[in-house]
């Protein structure tokens, strides 16, 4: 409990937390608000009298039908999702067997190994794209989903590794010494015994890859280039500017209706993505 | 038959040599215990029988097969770790079953060896739990449960009892003896508890340093220590130790230093000729230490001053200052003691050990 | 319960039968060398040959279709004279740092708010994180949306509350410009700086500040000298990820002002892109890229021996 005198908590806790929140959250609420309001009450000048911005009296759910119907928002959901979940599965496959090796096995190169997959992940996107981009024209994947489906795990597979790794550490090696006296080779042991234990460590790890697929912007923007094969990042900020005019009722339905899916899997698995973030921390 | 050879195993890690040349030979049924302080080298011996660490130098066979190159699961031996290892994830019935399912066992021959091993050790109502909802000992006995469903050649364990409190380290100590004696089956027991090793060994290996001290049945290497340090760690409370210079006129020798006089009868007296004029360790248990009275010979005492009484109930611990050294002397419960008493001790002189003070080796 | 089964001695098994390559896998390396396969075949492909690519072209004259010759160095002189290059270095600089500062402080204050008990801490907390976890670009519109110059709702705001008289043009003004790209980067970070300060906040001992506290330090002192030190590992991790985040920082800047106004914006990565996609030189592109190598891997470096001394002490 917060202790105190009762001025002192509001001064030192309530009131601070209180509008660490409302700055935080401010941007989401403002994106609901102008998401339902119709466009002849989007478009007043900041010094307007008699405007109230924060709510509104005739809610429309007019910007979502015309964001469904008239773009290629759905598509762009689809694309985005279909590439997120196939990237998360490379990555936790690869992640998860790195993990292992790293963790379990003693090899040559292990100590190095294991740094040079964590520099990877220090490597931002903004080093390779541009190489990158001919690279993908090369191997003719430019403007297909597999142009990213191969390239998200390249920052995914790092961070899955690291946290995979720092979950195995946590298993004691008499549960895969005991198997392999049991019976099972170092193959069975793994997969019968070690990754069953693992699961709640491939969950975060997928959640948290998920989130960051979702959110990768840049290869996304620069690999794909016809409409239909855009991410929903891409396409919302692409696509629904015509000329130089913003809709911004469109955009922000298009920017809510974009974070709901991560919002969603972050929602059951807030503990889980927590830990993945922590983990990462720690580790 | 299942007979263990070790011969001349070496295990070096990076510079570290853990396991310096040990031989030992392991009958069939036998039941040899492995025990030495820690660092010893005594788990990394166990380990190598397992194949769970790799063997620098040396051979291990079972039987007459050389299973250097083996793996583990190919070594038909059974493992009961410290921490027990249970696999968290699956019901006991599964952890027992899950050496059988990989050695493809049908499932009636599983389902009955299950049960069976799970009657022996009295668990059969916990089979459709997870280890998280068990005891310390009842994990100890499912996995017990699951080295002896496989009905391995050796069962290998160890330090099984060292994560239990001590009232129930007792309780299986007595039940790990008896179901050996029912089983049957060659094992190789590491601890560093001496208490087990006494109580459990059909033979005891000691070892220190990564070397064997000493290979023998309990009794003797407590009533006939080779060395300085088997003689220090076997009993409790442990030998009392005392250097004492060697001194002779006209045939008759006497060992003696500030606290004490003692002439060693005849047979110690003759392997004695060799030290005198020199020093060398006296060796004397507690328990071979009585208060003296008028029947005990002169030669065979010497004075002590009371320091602190231990009464157990069973027996009273003394401890003694002895010229500038402590003794420890467990005497009868009738005995009236008070702290800084003057007494005089008398020893059991068929009991004395004699240790060369370089080599530490018994005279 | 008669027991039979085990008096009787069983056939030694032998060693079964075992195929070449379960005999294979058995061994550490090779099983280490399976499994690491997949992930070093990835990252070598779209990581190492990328980077080796981007040296290559940096020393070529490459357009987009148009395979470029060896030049030498001849890119590298061409930025070195850059005014806009220089700007973008500086613009990156001052954008990174200031914007971990803020970050950092703001970000350790909601961490310790957060580190007491308090009815609906668990939803707090959840919600929180929101702004790191929804998709960058995504609630950079809603901030782009925030800021516009005729229907920005601050302004709004500002003037209700007297504080403004004429609008504040907070992304078409090349003075304001990174101070409100900064705002947006600093609410961005915020939570992933709280969230993982307060995990490293909960493995302190409570006892420690209570034996600190018995000894007669005040909060302020218990904080510098209890709590500071011990954070200072994680806080350290922490800040090496986000420096190397924000240095290379790329969405935020491209959706809010696209570099202007007269890359007043411009950082590193914008300017790359403008060159190398935008106009299609790609080894300038490339060049630019590059050049943030060095500096990262000096901010590299020099964290991660700094975060060893810590761990060490």
């Amino acid at each position: 409990m917060v202790e105190g005198a009762l001025w002192r908590r509001w001064v030192f806790f309530y009131i601070p937390l209180t509008a660490f929140i409302v700055a935080l959250l401010f941007p989401f609420y403002w994106m609901i608000v102008t998401t339902v309001r119709p466009d002849s009450e989007l478009y007043r000048p900041w010094n307007a009298p008699n405007y109230s911005p924060f709510w509104t009296t005739h809610p429309t759910l007019e910007h979502i039908k015309d964001l469904l119907s008239e773009t290629l928002f759905s598509t762009w959901m689809l694309n985005t999702m279909i590439i997120s979940i196939a990237a998360t599965v490379i990555s936790l496959f690869c992640g998860l067997l790195a993990g292992y090796a790293l963790s379990r096995l003693k090899f040559p190169f292990a100590g190095s190994l294991g740094t040079a997959i964590f520099i990877t992940y220090l490597v931002p996107q903004t080093l390779l794209f541009i190489p990158l981009a001919d690279i993908i024209r090369n191997f003719r994947l430019g403007d297909t989903p597999w142009a990213l489906i191969l390239t998200y795990p390249t920052f995914l597979i790092p961070f899955c590794t690291w946290l995979m790794m720092g979950y195995f550490k946590s298993v004691p090696r008499e549960l895969e010494e005991c198997a392999r006296i049991d019976g099972a080779t170092r193959w069975k042991a793994m997969v019968y015994i070690i990754f069953p234990i693992a699961v709640p460590g491939i969950l975060s790890a997928g959640i948290f890859a998920f989130t960051l697929s979702w959110n990768e912007f840049l290869y996304a923007l620069v690999f794909l280039s016809s409409p239909e094969q855009k991410t929903v990042p891409v396409g919302v900020t692409s696509e629904l500017i015509r000329g130089d005019v913003f809709y911004w009722g469109e955009l922000m339905a298009g920017a809510l209706l974009g974070s709901i899916p991560v919002a969603f899997v972050y929602s059951f698995f807030v503990e889980h993505y927590v830990a993945s973030l922590t983990g990462s921390v720690k580790g | 038959m299942a007979e263990v050879h070790i011969q001349s195993l070496n295990k070096k890690f990076d510079e570290v040599h853990a396991v310096k040349d040990v031989n030992l030979g392991i009958r069939d049924k036998e039941f040899v215990v492995l025990v030495g302080p820690s660092g010893c080298g005594k788990t990394t011996t166990l380990r190598m029988v397992a194949g769970l660490e790799s063997i620098t130098s040396g051979r291990i066979l079972i039987d007459d097969k050389v299973i250097n190159d083996l793996p583990p699961m190919d070594r038909d031996i059974a493992m009961v770790f410290q921490n027990y290892a249970l696999y968290p994830h699956m019901s006991v019935y599964d952890n027992m079953a899950f050496g059988l399912k990989m050695r493809k066992f049908s499932r009636p021959d599983i389902a009955k060896r299950v049960q069976d091993a799970a009657e022996i050790l009295g668990i059969q109502q916990l089979l459709a739990r997870k280890p998280r909802q068990l005891s310390g000992g009842q994990r100890q006995r499912v996995a017990l449960g699951r080295a002896i469903v496989r009905h391995p050649q050796v069962f290998l364990f160890d330090e099984p009892l060292s994560n239990l409190d001590a009232k129930l380290r007792v309780q299986m100590r007595v039940e790990l003896k008896k179901l050996h004696d029912r089983l049957g089956t060659t094992a190789i027991y590491v601890t560093h508890d001496q208490v087990e090793a006494m109580t459990l060994g059909d033979r005891v290996v000691v070892m220190k340093d990564g070397l064997v001290q000493q290979v023998g049945e309990p009794l003797e290497l407590y009533n006939e220590p080779a060395n300085l340090f088997v003689a220090g760690f076997l009993g409790s409370p442990a030998m009392n130790f005392a250097t004492v210079r060697v001194s002779g006129s006209d045939g008759v020798l006497w060992v003696e230093n500030e606290g004490l006089r003692v002439k060693p009868p005849g047979e110690a007296a003759g392997r004695l000729g060799h030290y005198i004029g020199r020093e060398v360790t006296l060796g004397i248990r507690p328990e071979d230490l009585h208060v003296a009275s008028a029947a005990d010979s002169a030669h065979l005492g010497f004075d002590a001053v009371v320091e602190v009484v231990e009464k157990l109930g069973s027996e009273i611990l003394l401890d003694v200052a002895v010229g500038p050294d402590t003794m420890v002397a467990s005497v009868d419960p009738s005995v009236r003691v008070n702290v800084h008493d003057r007494l005089r001790l008398a020893l059991n002189p068929e009991r004395l050990h004699f240790f060369d003070t370089r080599s530490e080796a018994v005279i | 319960m008669t027991f039979t089964a085990l008096a009787t001695p069983s056939v030694y098994a032998g060693a079964p039968k075992r195929g070449p390559v379960t005999r294979l896998l058995e061994d550490e390396r090779w099983l280490a060398m399976l499994l690491l396969l997949p992930t070093l075949a990835l990252l070598g492909l779209f990581i190492a040959y990328p980077f080796i690519e981007g040296v290559r072209l940096s020393v070529t004259d490459a357009k987009v279709g148009v395979p470029g010759q060896f030049v030498g160095l001849q890119n590298f002189e061409r930025i070195w004279n850059d005014d806009i290059f220089h700007v973008a270095v500086w613009n990156t600089c001052v954008y990174t740092a200031v914007a971990t500062v803020f970050k950092l402080a703001l970000g350790l204050w909601l961490a310790l708010l957060l580190n007491h008990h308090f009815k609906g801490k668990a939803i707090t907390r959840a919600f929180i994180l929101l702004p790191f976890i929804i998709p960058t670009v995504l609630s950079t519109l809603a901030w782009k949306w925030m800021f516009d110059p005729t229907f920005s709702v601050i302004n709004w705001m500002l003037f209700r509350l007297g504080l403004i008289h004429s609008r504040i043009n907070w992304l078409g003004d090349p003075h304001l410009a990174l101070i409100s790209v900064i705002i947006v980067n600093v609410w961005r970070g915020v939570p992933f700086y709280a969230i993982s300060l307060l995990a490293g906040l909960q493995t302190i001992s409570p006892e420690l500040h209570e034996a600190a506290a018995i000894d007669g330090a005040r909060a302020w002192q218990r904080f510098r000298h209890v709590t500071w030190p011990l954070l200072l590992p994680v806080t350290l991790v922490i800040v090496l990820f986000s420096v190397i985040q924000t240095f290379a920082d790329f969405q935020l800047v491209y959706v809010l002002t696209g570099g202007g106004p007269a890359n007043a914006t411009q950082l590193f990565a914008t300017y790359a892109y403008q060159l190398g996609i935008g106009t299609g030189l790609l080894s300038q592109g490339a060049t630019i890229s590059l050049a943030v190598f060095p500096v990262l891997l000096v901010v590299v470096i020099v964290q991660l021996l700094y975060i060893r001394r810590v761990e060490t002490h």
